[in-house]
């Protein structure tokens, strides 16, 4: 199934997602609702090597160009992307952020069999995925320049890795199961004291001079119904770790599930696999008690989608 | 006769100036204060509302308009602790702090006066910080949230760039010391905390430096 990461609230991000599935443990820091500021970021673990140390050279070029394309999808990856999302947003510093899905924890563990199309993917295959996904867009031909400048840059940024062994702090942290069951009316209250100021009071997102700045949530701009992030362990796990911007590891796990469901209790564009019925679109992608999709959450069956302009 | 045209012309005057108390003049608030003890806006933040960079007085032209009502409350409150503006905004009722807000947040950005580009080393810096951050730290990017070059996001994401350098280091000292803490979310009392004085240095330098409005070619 999906697991792709999401976009949530800060802001770059990109596309790359991720992991595939099963991406294991390794959560972090705090369990325990951590009472002010920020838990540890650092894992002791992989540190990818620095912008400056980008080759001034043809390949450098690549990896430059993948960066940017993961900073400003829209922009450098517009025929692919169907959303305002950016890599970035996810995948927090370019991608080099640990706990937020980094590219560098991701590169060294494909080609890998993905349950969620029962196959074994290739890098480049994963990044399809999530322009499909994650961007609501295209899948740019394998072979393409912007799939090989992602790879270029997700490569680079891997350097002296071992393959084939998940680094601590690679994907999002899988947060203890909740002590209560996910609630909407919980979720909100979250929302509204924590997540409303820079996205909004529907999620909308904030942009200026055409750039998002704060990512939209749900709606038309967001990520679709195949998207990692529509996971709720995705969602709790990434927000847990970096939400506020810049003060993560503050909010309670409760908190995190909480307003992890909130946020995807509301509809959002519907899944390019769709299989004719909400129902029968649940039965082959979405059966897990970690998707909303197909749910019925205050009387609406979630899955409906929503047109995208 | 004479006491009763008297009467009417102190009459009309008493009403001009309640007229002009309701009409809630921002402008004239700005010019010439408002007429209770509080001195006109301008006398710091000059004519233009560009303000005094050498000073340290912000610019307030084109901030928003909730923000600068904002500021204005948490002065009154001491939730921004400044000797200036503490009386400023006390002074001023309700209706005249929106009066004001909304006054500066309309007005055009004035032309900056030219400042003193930071050092190359400074420089560097301080873009990195403006648009990588330093996530080893946990800093996020300050753009990431005052939004590309710095131009300012929505109610509470006030501009950076063109504003005064001095006012910008000050403001980061002011969070990092608990002087100014009507931060939403406690955002920036926890990124101050991780910047060093030279970071705040050549932050100031930089954004102040930088064009009031964005170029097309900001770089993310």
């Amino acid at each position: 199934m999906m697991r792709w990461r999401w976009i949530w609230l800060a802001a770059p991000l990109a596309l790359a997602a991720c992991h595939p599935a099963e991406q294991q443990g390794v959560s972090p820091a705090s369990h325990a609702p951590a009472a002010t500021s920020s838990a540890p970021h650092a894992t002791n673990g992989f540190e990818p090597p620095p912008e400056s140390s980008i080759p001034a050279d043809e390949f450098g070029k690549q990896i430059a160009l993948g960066r940017q394309i993961f900073t400003d999808t829209g922009h450098y990856a517009k025929a692919y992307v169907g959303n305002a999302l950016n890599c970035a947003n996810c995948h927090l510093d370019a991608g080099r952020l640990a706990h937020s899905a980094p590219m560098w924890g991701a590169y060294p563990m494909y080609p890998a069999y993905r349950s969620k199309n029962h196959h074994v993917n290739t890098f480049a295959e994963r990044l399809q995925g999530c322009f499909q996904y994650s961007m609501n867009g295209k899948a740019p031909p394998l072979g393409d320049d912007v799939l090989v400048a992602l790879e270029a840059y997700a490569y680079w940024m891997s350097k002296g890795e071992p393959i084939g062994v998940a680094p601590a702090g690679h994907g999002y942290p899988k947060l203890p199961r909740p002590t209560q069951a996910p609630d909407y009316v919980r979720g909100e209250t979250v929302f509204k004291r924590d997540c409303a100021l820079c996205h909004g009071d529907n999620g909308q997102g904030q942009r200026v001079a055409e750039r998002t700045v704060f990512p939209p949530l749900w709606g038309a701009q967001s990520f679709n119904w195949g998207a990692g992030m529509e996971r709720l362990d995705n969602a709790a796990g990434f927000i847990k770790a970096n939400m506020p911007l810049g003060r993560g590891n503050t909010l309670t796990d409760q908190d995190a599930w909480d307003v992890a469901y909130y946020m995807n209790a509301h509809e959002r564009p519907q899944d390019p696999r769709f299989k004719g019925s909400i129902a029968e679109t649940r039965k082959a992608y979405h059966d897990t008690p970690d998707s909303l999709y197909g749910i019925a959450v205050n009387g609406k069956v979630l899955g409906q989608g929503v047109a995208v302009p | 006769m004479n006491s009763l045209r008297i009467a009417m012309l102190a009459c009309s005057v008493l009403m001009a100036k309640s007229v002009l108390a309701d009409t809630l003049d921002g402008a004239s608030i700005a010019r010439q204060g408002n007429g209770h003890g509080v001195a006109p806006c301008m006398a710091c933040h000059a004519a233009d509302g560009g303000g005094q960079a050498a000073a340290g007085f912000p610019r307030l032209a084109g901030l928003p308009q909730a923000y600068l009502r904002k500021q204005l409350d948490d002065f009154a409150r001491g939730a921004r602790v400044n000797v200036t503006m503490q009386p400023v905004a006390s002074g001023l009722s309700d209706a005249e702090r929106d009066a004001v807000a909304a006054y500066y947040s309309k007005l055009p950005v004035p032309k900056p006066a030219p400042v003193a580009e930071p050092s190359r080393n400074d420089a560097q810096l301080a873009r990195s910080l403006a648009t990588r951050g330093r996530w080893s730290d946990g800093l996020p990017a300050c753009e990431q949230c005052h939004g590309p070059g710095g131009v300012g996001v929505g109610d509470h994401f006030p501009p950076l760039a063109g504003q005064s350098a001095v006012y910008l280091v000050n403001q980061l000292h002011a969070w990092q010391q608990g002087a100014r803490r009507n931060d939403p979310l406690q955002l920036m009392q926890t990124v101050a905390n991780k910047l060093s004085d030279a970071d705040i240095a050549a932050i100031g330098a930089w954004y102040a430096a930088q064009p009031a409005t964005l170029t097309k070619e900001s770089q993310p």
